[in-house]
């Protein structure tokens, strides 16, 4: 049961304290939580009872400041603050606010620090505390590393009760009722005669008073909301054209851009907009860094005209052709450019000596991320202040960044996200709205709509990273042995972090994320990372690291368990050592009757990856239709310590398959000329509703954490793909995408 | 030229090869039609023009036929079409940006085909992309709105 003590007026909850149990020199100066930012924006009779909820007599608004691109996280925010505040959701408005550093990502540290998820040892711990700290400083207001569950669990629950017990206290005052007599339900507070006072009645008694904090949580058997089905707050929008995204907002004097900047990413060396100039309803051609844009009175002219520009583009500030960036990753295993050897357990060389060791190698390619709604981004710019409309998931990089452009101060620039049609990691980038604003910069006072075409957005994608796994191993007694197992690849960290200026020391976690803490007891077992040198820019794609890792990791795991003659469910099960593991496996092999007979020319794959804490395990069944291979099921289980919402749980996860299966057969980003080859879907398809397999899904409980899960099904997904089609054809496949090698249906 | 959109009439002053997607959204400030693609291979800009099913980035304004209907003429969140209720009642949406095409792409199809099989929707849908992957939840929708469609 979470209490939190007294906290300074004025000061509320914000951050999660509690669970921060680590001691380092300069940690406690960031301790204190920052202040409240909605109390230097209320208007009179407005009570902000903590940087979560904001009531006044006309509504209650509560604050979800995770962004969402459809992941629901707006819902999910919603729904824990209005458990605990008595509210019903299609009571409240959800808005979510302005950045703010009261609104940083706790859980984000939790994930950065090189420790398992399943390591819960004291230097695992203090080290995950020094990170929240850090990232505390920073004001990391980031949605991303499937941390909006774990960072809000416990914190926007207690911002409703806050919120609640101060309503109460206010009730109380107000009518001179005893406040233990007091009960809250459906946004009132209900007196001891019967009467209610409903919540906007009392905001403006509450404002005046001190918000009471010492507050306890409810008991989880007690809930009405969590672990129950609800219909999303967005639903009836999402279903009947009403929801506005970031792409449909409009302002009043609005003008319509769209740029083309280096398709090399290098430089620009001039153009000629001659023609792009005489074209109907064109207004400017203006230069932003690195390239141009055409400043219309509407989005399809300004397209039409830039793309009408001519352009001599510079160099690429890459290798200019594919086979080159394999090279560099096939060059990158060596001493000088090892990264992190964060498990070395027995002995690999000495196991490995005078077996008959078996090899491997696999890669995966450059992916899009292609969210389905190209990146845009209005900005108004004038002498003392600036506004940002965008989907974003880094708004606090996105004010930083607009004030360093316009020399304004960060309290000038104000950030409005809007709701995302999708983002996959592709929106933890902020170049559009930099661009839009040095557009913007040139045009004083008007507001400038940036919109990307599709072919711009494809090109300008930084990418999920490419990377190269070589495996040796051995099998003994009929069982794994050896598992060595080297991974490069460039550091997504150093590529992304360093678009922002930051700098990153140390090992790259991401390059061995998914497989390095597997929870797996193999008697000598290695995992290396490599850093490759940086190539194209790259960014984080929907997992990350272990989109990558998760498939080479469990790939080689299932060629050694069959060269060993074992079981592929019964082996895995043997080596895992950690419980909540184990039981996905045990839940999925149940799920898919594992071991029954899948029928002629079918075969079924079984892979597992625990990524960003969550245990995940996938089966998936194929079949063999003359020699193309068709995905018929899929099943699922996956321990997230608490399921929120079972529905858009299971349509999370369902989604997740279809994401990393469809670009595991059918996706890759190559480059040619300095260029992506790929321009629009035609080229980059990721998985059509033809080839969408039945998948079946099962939310585990068995952790004591509750996990986020937009991502964690993704990394076996491949995997258990690979394995499959071995099982079905005895064709392993070792490279993404998967149908350069075997037909699909 | 004069186009009639969810039943209204409009007098719109564009080019004739400006694709019906950017009139509707740019000139009319109907939003609900979605740009993706651009190249009829997304299926987000997907609208009704006579009941048929069509790709409004890749239709050229001076090329519309017939009245045009939008997600927002099927049906309101007050009054919603069968497709939208089914989309509710399966919660289809993530993101939801592709769902204005998927619906009207669904509704296009039972008109012509009330009671369509698995092989039906999987041709008839298999147009219109979800990044997200909620074909799960698009093919249940659709039957779901095939089966109260029937009953109505």
């Amino acid at each position: 049961m979470s209490r939190i003590g007294k906290i300074a007026r004025r000061t509320f909850l914000v951050g999660s304290a509690a669970v921060v149990g680590g001691v380092a020199f300069g940690y406690y100066a960031y301790k204190r939580p920052p202040a409240n930012p909605l109390l230097t924006d209320l208007d009179e009779g407005e009570a902000a009872l903590t940087p979560y909820v904001k009531i006044d007599n006309s509504g209650i608004t509560l604050i979800t400041p995770r962004a969402d691109s459809g992941q629901g996280a707006y819902h999910v925010q919603a729904a824990l603050i209005a458990e605990e505040l008595d509210v019903e959701l299609d009571q409240v408005t959800v808005d979510p606010g302005m950045p703010d550093p009261a609104y940083y990502n706790t859980a984000l540290s939790a994930e950065a620090a090189p420790f398992r998820s399943t390591d819960d040892g004291f230097a695992a711990n203090s080290t995950r505390g020094i990170m929240d700290a850090m990232m505390k400083f920073l004001g990391m207001q980031i949605t991303g590393g499937s941390t909006t569950v774990p960072d809000s669990f416990e914190k926007l629950r207690l911002a409703g009760a806050v919120a609640r017990e101060t309503l109460k206290a206010a009730a109380a005052k107000k009518t001179g009722a005893d406040i233990a007599d007091l009960t809250t339900e459906k946004g009132a507070v209900i007196l001891p005669g019967g009467g209610t006072l409903a919540y906007t009645e009392l905001a403006a008694t509450a404002a005046t008073m001190d918000p009471v904090n010492d507050v306890t949580l409810r008991d989880p058997s007690t809930w009405r909301l969590v672990g129950k089905e609800m219909e999303r707050v967005d639903i009836v929008a999402k279903s009947t054209g009403t929801q506005a995204y970031g792409i449909d907002f409009e302002i009043d004097g609005m003008v319509h851009a769209s740029v083309r900047t280096s398709p090399c990413r290098g430089m620009m060396n001039g153009f000629d907009a001659e023609a792009a100039r005489q074209m109907r309803g064109v207004i400017d051609i203006v230069q932003v860094k690195d390239g141009v844009a055409a400043v219309a009175d509407n989005t399809w002219r300004a397209i039409q005209a830039v793309n009408a520009i001519d352009v001599d583009w510079g160099p690429a500030a890459y290798p200019s052709e594919q086979a080159e960036h394999w090279q560099a990753l096939s060059d990158s295993f060596n001493a000088d450019q090892q990264d992190s050897q964060f498990r070395d357990d027995g002995d690999v060389e000495a196991a490995l000596d005078g077996a008959e060791a078996i090899t491997a190698e696999y890669r995966a390619p450059y992916l899009a991320h292609a969210p389905l709604e190209p990146i845009s981004a209005v900005v108004q710019v004038t002498d003392d202040r600036v506004d940002v409309w965008t989907g974003t998931q880094i708004p606090r990089f996105v004010q930083t960044n607009v004030a360093k452009l316009t020399g304004l101060d960060t309290d000038q620039v104000f950030v409005h996200v809007l709701m995302m049609g999708g983002s996959f990691g592709h929106r933890l980038e902020d170049r559009v709205v930099r661009e839009a604003t040095e557009i913007a910069m040139q045009m004083k006072g008007t507001p400038v709509k940036l919109t990307y075409s599709r072919e711009e957005d494809t090109i300008q994608n930084d990418t999920r990273q490419i990377a190269m796994a070589r495996g040796r191993g051995a099998v003994k007694d009929g069982k794994v042995d050896a598992y060595d197992l080297g991974i490069a690849m460039p550091s997504v960290v150093a590529s992304q972090m360093g678009r922002q200026g930051l700098p990153t020391p140390g090992p790259d976690l991401q390059i061995v994320a998914g497989a390095w803490e597997q929870p797996m007891q193999i008697p000598n077992y290695r995992v290396t990372g490599y850093r490759a040198p940086e190539l194209a820019p790259i960014s984080s794609w929907r997992s990350v690291g272990a989109s990558t890792n998760g498939f080479f990791h469990d790939v080689f795991l299932d060629e050694l368990i069959h060269a060993a003659g074992a079981d592929p469910m019964e082996e895995r099960l043997r080596l895992c050592w950690h419980d909540p593991s184990h039981k996905t496996l045990e839940a999925v092999a149940e799920m898919s009757n594992w071991g029954s007979d899948p029928g002629p020319n079918k075969g079924r794959g079984v892979a597992f990856c625990m990524s960003f804490g969550v245990p995940t395990a996938e089966v998936v069944e194929v079949t063999n239709q003359n020699g193309a291979i068709r995905i018929d099921k899929v099943w699922v289980a996956v321990e997230v310590g608490r399921v929120i919402d079972p529905v858009n749980f299971d349509n999370m996860v369902q989604g997740g398959i279809v994401w990393a299966l469809g670009h595991a057969m059918n996706s890759e980003i190559t480059i040619a000329d300095g260029m992506a080859e790929q321009r629009n879907y035609f080229d980059f398809e990721g998985m059509r509703l033809s080839q969408a397999p039945d998948i079946f899904v099962k939310g585990l409980e068995n952790g004591d954490t509750v996990r986020g899960m937009g991502e964690p099904m993704v990394p076996p997904a491949a995997a258990a793909l690979s394995n499959a089609i071995f099982a079905a054809t005895g064709q392993r496949i070792r490279k993404m995408p998967m149908n350069r090698h075997i037909d699909f249906v | 030229m004069k186009l009639t959109v969810n039943g209204t009439a409009h007098e719109v002053d564009v080019e004739d090869d400006m694709p019906l997607l950017w009139v509707l959204r740019d000139e009319l400030n109907i939003k609900g039609v979605k740009y993706g693609c651009g190249v009829a291979q997304c299926g987000a800009c997907t609208v009704h023009i006579d009941g048929e099913a069509v790709r409004s980035c890749q239709t050229a304004a001076a090329d519309v036929w017939g009245e045009v209907t939008t997600i927002e003429g099927l049906g309101t969140p007050d009054a919603m079409h069968a497709v939208q209720q089914a989309w509710v009642d399966h919660q289809v949406a993530q993101c939801g940006y592709c769902q204005s095409g998927q619906m009207m792409q669904a509704a296009a199809l039972l008109a012509e085909n009330p009671a369509p099989t698995d092989t039906d929707i999987d041709i008839a849908m298999n147009g219109n992309l979800c990044r997200c992957g909620t074909y799960n939840r698009i093919r249940a929708a659709v039957k779901t709105a095939a089966t109260k469609l029937q009953e109505a």
